[in-house]
């Protein structure tokens, strides 16, 4: 066992309005700069959608991640060492800027200058990469809040196999609408793919804490990195020529805290803590053959900071007490490792990912009470599950490599942490079924409680 | 998080597996290259190596961080840390330091959304105002006036006398050619513009709009205390808005008052109804989110999959503008299921004592039965003392006769009221219905309906509903019920017994009121809504009132959406959820509660140097001075209900405003067709007292109101001044007649005036309406807006990290305040500096022009005041046709004369003036007594010495001022607070003072909203308590110390019996469908016409990338949108055209040209788009190809309609207050047709 700790995130998709604070904070701190001025550390994608950069998740066109070889090793998706060697001049899996945006801005100053005419004078949009005017014709964020219009949903990645594997369940109707949003930043992977793609050596991933970061000087601009990443968060500066990517902000964990975008979160979504982890178990559970065991590899991966023995070999391997006992006070911890209702993304990529997500659980009740049923009976509280507005299924595409039992299980614990809120709010009894049924007891589903609705700055971070 | 002791000179180099190809160079490489690798190879451990890491780290770093707010109209009032590095702005990230909220349940913090995190942007953007700006046209004329004439007054007469000169420059208007000028140059414009209009056509003509006073209190005060200073009015924002609900007025006899959004935790079951809170409320909407964990039911009526639809276990969705049918039903079976067949003891006790459902109606014979008639008074009783025409009865279930119970408005004005304005029973019960009594009979009543096509009133669709009451014949004769048994009448509810048509079953589709029947408008199926009903009511039973409903814009953006609110608000108080933490309404449409309210009014009206102040109402303004009054195809009566007695005959809309103004009920500015100082002059040359004058001077028909002729040229308004507004680009409703009529320059109407058969019969028609009525418009603006562009002069205004101010919204119970991060840049200066330097050139420029004058202020009879009872009974007696004397203060307006030291203008503004104690300051009814607080002004801002303002307290800096206003409002002075309570309590005879006592030493000033977030105090400025750190809810204090509501009953009401509210049909809620505009104006009907144009319902709701048309010039929020303006439509309208997403089209109809970009999405409803509101003109807008101009903003496709129930005055809660009531700006009625056009586009 090697003891190592990790700053991690996990953000509650369940109350996540879509607000793009976080991306306005983040790139205001970070990259409104020239050479970033399409870069976005951290985005915020309306799902079903195509994400940014457009379908980033066909790992089958970008190549990005680890997938395992005949023998059952892991191995980059974009080729071997040689394989990259061959194209490191050109490398033809880039998402091109058309995939992000192209970024604009506007002849401002027209407004205030323009000489006497005939009519309002205007701003008009001009490429801030070629300078010349242009139409607006993508964004970062194009499909916002769409729920994945007919136009741009088909192509969702997500969607497109769900299509393949259950037909036409996911249709784009009025009345069948549902989204949500998905948040991102860097993973700040356990096993980077990002980092193995480099030729230079230059990203590297912090011992203290996890950070995935780039050497900005010993960056040559490969741009291996790019491709290496399946979540496709690490950028190329066109002006500065180096790799730049979410830093987890470290200039403020560092003193104490928490990332912008986290702080910056008004839908109090997002949390911030320390987890310990055994770095040599990360590559068997990177390695597991089956997709659907990849989740529970990872939390295999994680150790117990209550335990004894992990905390003793943790202060062996370095760990500074003081983070022992955060790993230990982790609301990040809780929601993935004790209440199981934070998820990976995409932990097909078996990058081991360190951004987690609470899955969006509602609306959960109408279909099952137009039936005639009260869905928030404990008796029907779990069929209701079934009944979401959001397929299950396509929430298992970007959770758990498409197995619903994991997302159910976590639905149900919110579930069921609601049905009996709503007892103790309206003074019944509650009945202990449901959370029996979900493996908690009171005491567990109103700490559980606490923790995701009370969340307090001092428990969320 | 665990806390650590610096960057560690560590990492770990992942490297890949051990047995791939290439392995064997990194075996190799490890004796090469620094680090220990892992036992498995995959990693490496390397030392050292981040030095380039300081990159971040150098980014990160700042020199000092400012706490400022956003003072945009959006409800935020958001606190945030400015970062400040070599004195530039660099971002702002939101503050987390507010006052905990307790121990079980989520905080405040943070707050803020992307827009206001996008805000620094604009501090060094190219669309900065970084100078003044003048026309250039307009620059040159006065130059060359000014040199010859050498009096810069003279010169301004001159150029706007010259009819030539005067429309070369207004014809420039918003077509470029802006050319710096000089501070002092411009400031001498705009000052010699108001010198000469107050001369030679009155203070009056004269205008200001600022809205929403509360995000940014001082900025605002500043312009408003200039203008009420020299007489000039302001306009009224809230009703012109369509944010006011003016079912609030109706039923609570309050403005808006609303929960804070700490309270959505404490409700059980909450109903967001057309009001899409993350969009919306981004800051608060985390609750909503929260509350659901605690079981909170969650239910979204909207049209569309809306934002907040994705959080809500239910969604309902009605077609656009039917919800009222929807709350009917539900309220059908709150009634049938909790009411009638069963009662339910904790609603049937919150009724009796809270509402008007006992009180005793008259009823009048009609067509062989019944129409209910008024409210039966002591009056009718006999009883001939004081107030008896303002004292309600109801039914003693002890003794079966008419009792009088305390509360009425008959108790609040009255000697013997003292003490008895209260809602305290004393013992007695009143009867609910009539149902059961011995002495009762059935009689029949009709009742209008409003829902069917045919007969021959209202919009073809009038028809009646012939249902029972339980009546009673009184000694004296008059026949009575009760609101309750009119109610169920109403509402479809029968009972055993009673005569009339009622609806079978909840499957009855044909009658109003059924559940079947919603569904036939609505599209929610009968059930749902039946389901829902029941949830919401049982849910309010057991939770004992904690069930809310959260409404927005779109619900109360409709012509007839009071009509909507009065059915939920039926709902609420059907269940007994009003006045109560957790439940009640959440009205959230643009009101940003004005904590600090009375400290700000006293600024911003000079209420301590002269009184009364001009205040219009916006709507009715703009309506007359853009004339698009010109434009109403229709006759007034087309609205009258079926048993209505054709009142409106003959008449126009406009009429009908005339009318108000002529009663006194609404303000109207300019007022007569005369100068006012010219008016008082007269008076005193006569020796005659100006009342009697003008009064004279009316009988004699020699003076008229400039209402009934506004296109006269003595008529039109000669100045206005935009601040903290972007009129043009944002509110303006119908912005196509705004350009051609009210400024004179280009336009993209296309409506036809009205034919010779519909035109008004009081107001003068004149056969050319007027294009170019005001000589200048003035904006201070710190980015180019729609209103720049179009203004005569622009000055350049800090933005909010420039100064210092106070802000403070409904949505949560601080006060904050802004700060300077950085001094305002370039020749930029605050709306208080910029307002101080107009008024010394104004005061200088006034010698010898002005001096002192006397000026003849005409208002309305005021809510809150005795005003509000000077016409008993709801009647609408018109001196002008002889039903009664004019008596100024009783028939017609009141009228003063306020005397004004033109020269003394800015003297005063810098101090504050005597009238504060010695009248006291007016606080709903209240007076505030502020010896004290005025003494320990003059010792913290120091005193003027000499001149007009010696001895006074100092004003002379934004933060005296944010100090006065704090001094002067109970909400953040205790004293004031408790006082105010005392003064109450003798009133309403029941104990209150409690409430502020725990804060009575507290003083809240600037220094301390700059510390922290500062929570106010109990006040009788509001209707709720945050005693003991509670969560404010409105109306507690009417619930729990039986404080009656500022109504006729002092209950809240449910009919509301004044003439014209019967004559429209609304006297009990009722269900009105959206305006049929193909019937009103002659658009196409709603549809597809086969090929290449889709007629469709417009809904212009609040965008998610802006605020207002604040932000969306934003390059941030552009970014993250679609670049520029958009119109979101269903994948059918779509196909039905050709239009894919991001296709540009054009929506075209009578009033104006949009050129936008397309979504397509499939969330949207079929035969509707939403242009979300205010997407300006100066970003990525082509030309258009109808009419080859630029093309127009959200508003270009929209007008104003005005409603006549909004023009209703001097009657109890139906009187005018400043933002409390008038007609509303609505705009959601309309129709467009939609194009797809050429796709390539010429700007």
């Amino acid at each position: 066992m090697r003891v190592m700790a990790q700053l991690a995130m996990v953000m509650n998709l369940d109350k996540c309005i879509g607000c793009h604070t976080c991306s306005v904070t983040c790139k205001q701190t970070w990259t409104n700069r020239q050479g970033t001025e399409y870069v976005w550390f951290n985005n915020v994608e309306t799902r079903p959608g195509l994400g940014y950069p457009r379908r980033y998740e066909d790992q089958d066109k970008w190549r990005g991640g680890w997938r395992l070889d005949r023998r059952g090793r892991l191995r980059l998706r974009q080729g071997g060492r040689l394989h990259k060697l061959a194209s490191i001049f050109a490398n033809p899996v880039m998402p091109t800027l058309q995939d992000y945006y192209e970024p604009w801005t506007y002849d401002y100053r027209a407004l205030t200058d323009a000489p006497l005419g005939e009519d309002y004078p205007v701003a008009r949009p001009h490429s801030l990469i070629t300078g010349r005017p242009m139409a607006v014709e993508w964004s970062p964020n194009w499909d916002d809040d769409l729920g994945g219009a007919p136009e741009h949903a088909a192509a969702d990645p997500n969607v497109e196999r769900l299509r393949k594997e259950v037909g036409e369940r996911i249709r784009f109707q009025y009345e069948q609408s549902f989204m949500f949003y998905l948040p991102r930043i860097c993973e700040h992977c356990l096993n980077p793919a990002c980092a193995a793609a480099c030729p230079s050596g230059a990203i590297y991933k912090r011992a203290e804490d996890g950070i995935v970061l780039v050497d900005q000087d010993g960056c040559r601009g490969w741009r291996q990195c790019v491709t290496g990443c399946p979540y496709k968060k690490i950028y190329f500066n066109h002006r500065t020529g180096k790799a730049e990517k979410c830093t987890f902000c470290y200039p403020r964990t560092e003193v104490g805290l928490p990332t912008v975008c986290s702080e910056t979160c008004v839908g109090r979504l997002r949390y911030l803590g320390v987890l310990l982890y055994d770095a040599d178990r990360v590559t068997a559970a990177a390695s597991v053959a089956d997709e659907h065991d990849l989740y529970e590899a990872q939390l295999g991966v994680f150790l117990d900071p209550e335990d004894p023995e992990t905390r003793r070999a943790a202060e062996r391997d370095g760990v500074p007490h003081d983070w022992i006992e955060a790993a230990r006070r982790s609301p990040v911890h809780a929601l993935i490792s004790t209440y199981r209702v934070a998820l990976p993304l995409h932990p097909e990529y078996r990058t081991l990912p360190m951004v987690w997500y609470i899955p969006p659980l509602s609306p959960v009740v109408e279909e099952v009470a137009a039936a005639g049923h009260d869905g928030e009976d404990a008796g029907n509280l779990f069929g209701a599950i079934d009944a979401l507005r959001i397929p299950v299924d396509y929430l298992a595409g970007l959770f758990t490599a498409g197995d619903p039992g994991p997302v159910r299980a976590a639905l149900d614990r919110l579930a069921a942490m609601r049905a009996h809120m709503r007892a103790v709010n309206l003074g019944r009894d509650p009945d202990p079924a449901a959370a029996e049924a979900v493996g908690l007891d009171a005491t567990s589903i109103e700490d559980l409680f606490r923790l995701l609705a009370i969340a307090k700055y001092e428990d969320r971070y | 998080m665990g806390s650590r002791s610096g960057p560690e000179a560590e990492g770990v180099n992942v490297r890949e597996p051990t047995s791939e190809p290439g392995a064997a160079f990194l075996r190799a490489g490890r004796f090469f290259r620094p680090g220990t690798p892992a036992p498995d190879l995959h990693s490496v451990r390397l030392t050292g190596g981040r030095e380039a890491d300081a990159f971040y780290r150098d980014r990160w770093s700042h020199d000092k961080v400012v706490y400022s707010t956003h003072g945009v109209n959006c409800t935020g009032s958001c606190r945030w840390k400015v970062f400040v590095k070599d004195g530039v702005i660099t971002w702002e990230t939101q503050a987390t330091d507010y006052p905990s909220v307790g121990p079980d349940r989520p905080e405040y913090e943070p707050r803020g959304c992307p827009r206001g995190a996008a805000f620094s942007w604009y501090t060094y953007s190219p669309t900065r105002v970084r100078y003044p700006y003048v026309r250039g046209v307009l620059l040159e004329l006065y130059r060359e006036a000014r040199a010859r004439l050498g009096d810069p007054v003279a010169a301004w007469a001159e150029l706007t006398g010259d009819p030539e000169r005067r429309r070369a420059y207004q014809r420039a208007r918003g077509k470029g050619g802006l050319v710096r000028a000089g501070w002092d140059e411009a400031v001498e414009i705009v000052a010699a513009a108001h010198v000469h209009t107050v001369k030679a056509y009155g203070p009056d003509r004269i205008a200001g709009f600022s809205p929403i006073p509360a995000m940014s209190i001082v900025s605002h005060a500043a312009g408003a205390r200039f203008h009420s200073l020299i007489g000039a009015a302001m306009l009224s924002f809230y009703d012109w808005y369509a944010d006011l609900p003016v079912a609030s007025p109706q039923v609570f006899g309050d403005q808006t008052d609303v929960p804070e959004s700490g309270d959505w935790w404490d409700a059980a079951y909450l109903m967001m109804w057309g009001s899409n809170v993350p969009v919306t409320r981004t800051p608060d909407a985390h609750w909503m989110a929260e509350a659901r964990y605690r079981g909170q039911k969650v239910v979204a009526v909207s049209p569309d999959y809306a934002d907040n639809t994705k959080f809500a276990d239910e969604w309902l969705h009605p077609h656009p503008g039917t919800d009222g049918a929807l709350a009917l039903a539900m309220g059908h079976v709150i009634l049938r299921e909790f009411f009638v067949e069963r009662t339910t003891p904790f609603f049937d006790d919150y009724v009796r004592r809270f509402t008007d459902l006992p009180f005793l109606v008259t009823l009048g014979e009609r067509d062989g039965a019944f129409t209910p008639a008024k409210f039966l008074r002591a009056a009718d009783l006999g009883d001939t003392g004081e107030g008896a025409a303002w004292k309600l009865a109801v039914l003693d279930e002890a003794t079966g006769r008419p009792a009088v119970p305390n509360g009425s408005l008959g108790f609040r004005w009255t000697a013997s009221g003292e003490g008895r304005w209260n809602l305290d029973l004393q013992g007695l019960r009143p009867r609910l219905t009539l149902y059961g009594e011995a002495a009762a009979t059935p009689v029949e009543v009709l009742l209008p309906r409003f829902d069917t096509d045919g007969g021959e009133h209202g919009q073809g669709r009038g028809d009646t509903v012939r249902r029972g009451v339980p009546a009673l014949r009184l000694e004296g004769g008059a026949l009575v019920t009760t609101v309750y048994d009119l109610l169920l009448a109403q509402y479809g509810v029968g009972r055993e017994g009673l005569p009339g048509r009622w609806p079978a079953s909840y499957d009855d589709p044909d009658t109003p009121g059924t559940p079947a029947w919603q569904e036939r408008h609505t599209s929610v199926p009968a059930a749902q809504a039946a389901r829902v009903a029941r949830e919401f009511a049982r849910t309010a039973e057991e939770s004992r009132g904690r069930c809310m409903i959260l409404m927005g814009a779109g619900t109360n953006h409709w012509f007839h959406s009071e009509t909507i609110y009065r059915a939920f608000l039926a709902l609420l108080a059907l269940t007994g959820c009003q006045g109560r933490n957790g439940g009640g309404w959440a009205h959230y449409v643009g009101q940003e509660k004005c904590r600090p309210i009375t400290g700000w009014a006293t600024l911003a009206g000079a209420l301590d140097w002269s009184r009364p102040p001009r205040q219009a109402i916006g709507t009715g303004w703009f309506f007359l001075h853009t004339d698009q009054w010109r434009y109403d195809t229709y006759p007034a009566d087309v609205l009258a209900s079926p048993l209505g007695t054709g009142r409106f005959r003959g008449l126009a809309t406009v009429d009908l405003l005339a009318r108000s103004a002529r009663l006194g009920w609404m303000p109207s500015y300019p007022t007569f067709d005369r100068n006012p100082l010219d008016l008082a002059d007269e008076a005193r040359a006569l020796g005659r007292d100006p009342e009697d004058h003008v009064v004279a001077e009316l009988r004699a028909g020699r003076l008229k109101f400039a209402c009934e002729d506004p296109d006269d040229p003595a008529n039109w308004p000669r100045v206005l001044t935009l601040w903290r507004a972007n009129l043009l680009g944002s509110s303006a409703k119908g912005a196509e007649y705004f350009t051609r009529h009210l400024l004179g320059t280009h336009s993209s109407l296309r409506a036809r005036e009205a034919g010779e058969d519909v035109r008004p019969r009081d107001v003068r028609w004149h056969a050319r309406a007027p294009e170019g009525k005001v000589d200048l418009l003035l904006s201070l603006d710190f980015r180019m807006t729609s209103s720049t562009l179009l203004s005569d002069v622009v000055l350049p205004a800090a933005t909010w990290y420039e100064k210092h101010d106070l802000s403070s919204t409904d949505m949560h119970p601080y006060v904050h305040s802004f700060a300077p991060a950085v001094d305002p840049p370039w020749q930029a200066r605050t709306d208080f500096d910029a307002f101080h330097a107009i008024a010394a050139r104004f005061s200088e420029l006034a010698h010898g022009h002005l001096d002192t004058r006397h000026d003849l202020v005409a208002t309305a009879l005021q809510h809150d005041t005795p005003g509000e009872t000077a016409q008993p009974g709801g009647t609408d007696l018109d001196w002008r046709d002889g039903a009664c004397e004019p008596v100024p203060g009783a028939t017609m307006p009141n009228l003063a004369v306020v005397e004004r030291d033109y020269t003394a203008v800015a003297a005063k503004m810098a101090s504050l003036g005597p009238l504060a104690e010695r009248l006291g300051l007016p606080a709903k009814g209240v007076v505030l007594h502020p010896e004290e607080e005025i003494e320990q002004l003059k010792a913290r801002n120091g005193v003027v010495r000499g001149g007009p303002a010696d001895g006074r307290p100092a004003l002379d800096t934004a933060v005296k001022a944010c100090d006065t206003v704090l001094a002067l409002s109970g909400t953040t002075n205790g004293r004031l607070a408790t006082q105010g309570f005392h003064t109450l309590e003798r009133r309403t005879g029941r104990e209150l003072a409690h409430l502020a006592a725990e804060h009575e030493g507290r003083r809240i000033s600037y220094a301390d909203t700059q510390a922290a977030p500062a929570p106010v105090i109990t006040s009788p400025e509001w209707s709720g308590s945050e005693s003991g750190g509670r969560r404010y809810s409105p109306f507690t204090l009417n619930t729990e110390h039986l404080k009656p509501w500022h109504t006729l009953s002092g209950r809240q009401h449910f009919f509301v019996d004044h003439d014209w509210m019967h004559e429209l049909g609304e006297a009990l809620p009722v269900y009105r469908p959206p305006l049929d505009i193909h019937r009103l104006f002659g658009e196409p009907a709603l549809g597809a016409d086969g090929h290449k144009e889709v007629t469709v319902r417009y809904l212009t709701p609040h965008n998610k990338w802006s605020i207002h048309s604040e932000y969306q010039d934003n390059l941030l929020m552009l970014a993250l949108s679609r670049g520029g303006q958009v119109i979101w439509m269903s994948a059918e309208d779509a196909a039905a055209i050709g239009v894919a997403d991001n296709d540009w089209i054009e929506a075209v109809n009578r009033n104006g040209v949009v050129v936008a970009r397309a979504v397509v999405s499939h969330r949207m409803p079929p035969g509707t788009v939403y242009m979300h509101h205010a997407q300006e003109r100066t970003v990525n807008v082509p030309r258009a190809e109808t009419g080859g101009r630029r093309g127009g903003i959200h508003n270009s496709l929209t007008r104003v309609l005005l409603k006549p129930t909004h023009l209703i005055g001097g009657y109890a809660q139906l009187s005018w207050a400043f933002n409390y009531l008038g007609p509303t700006g609505n705009q959601r009625d309309e129709v467009t047709v939609i194009r797809r056009r050429r796709q390539e586009v010429r700007y």
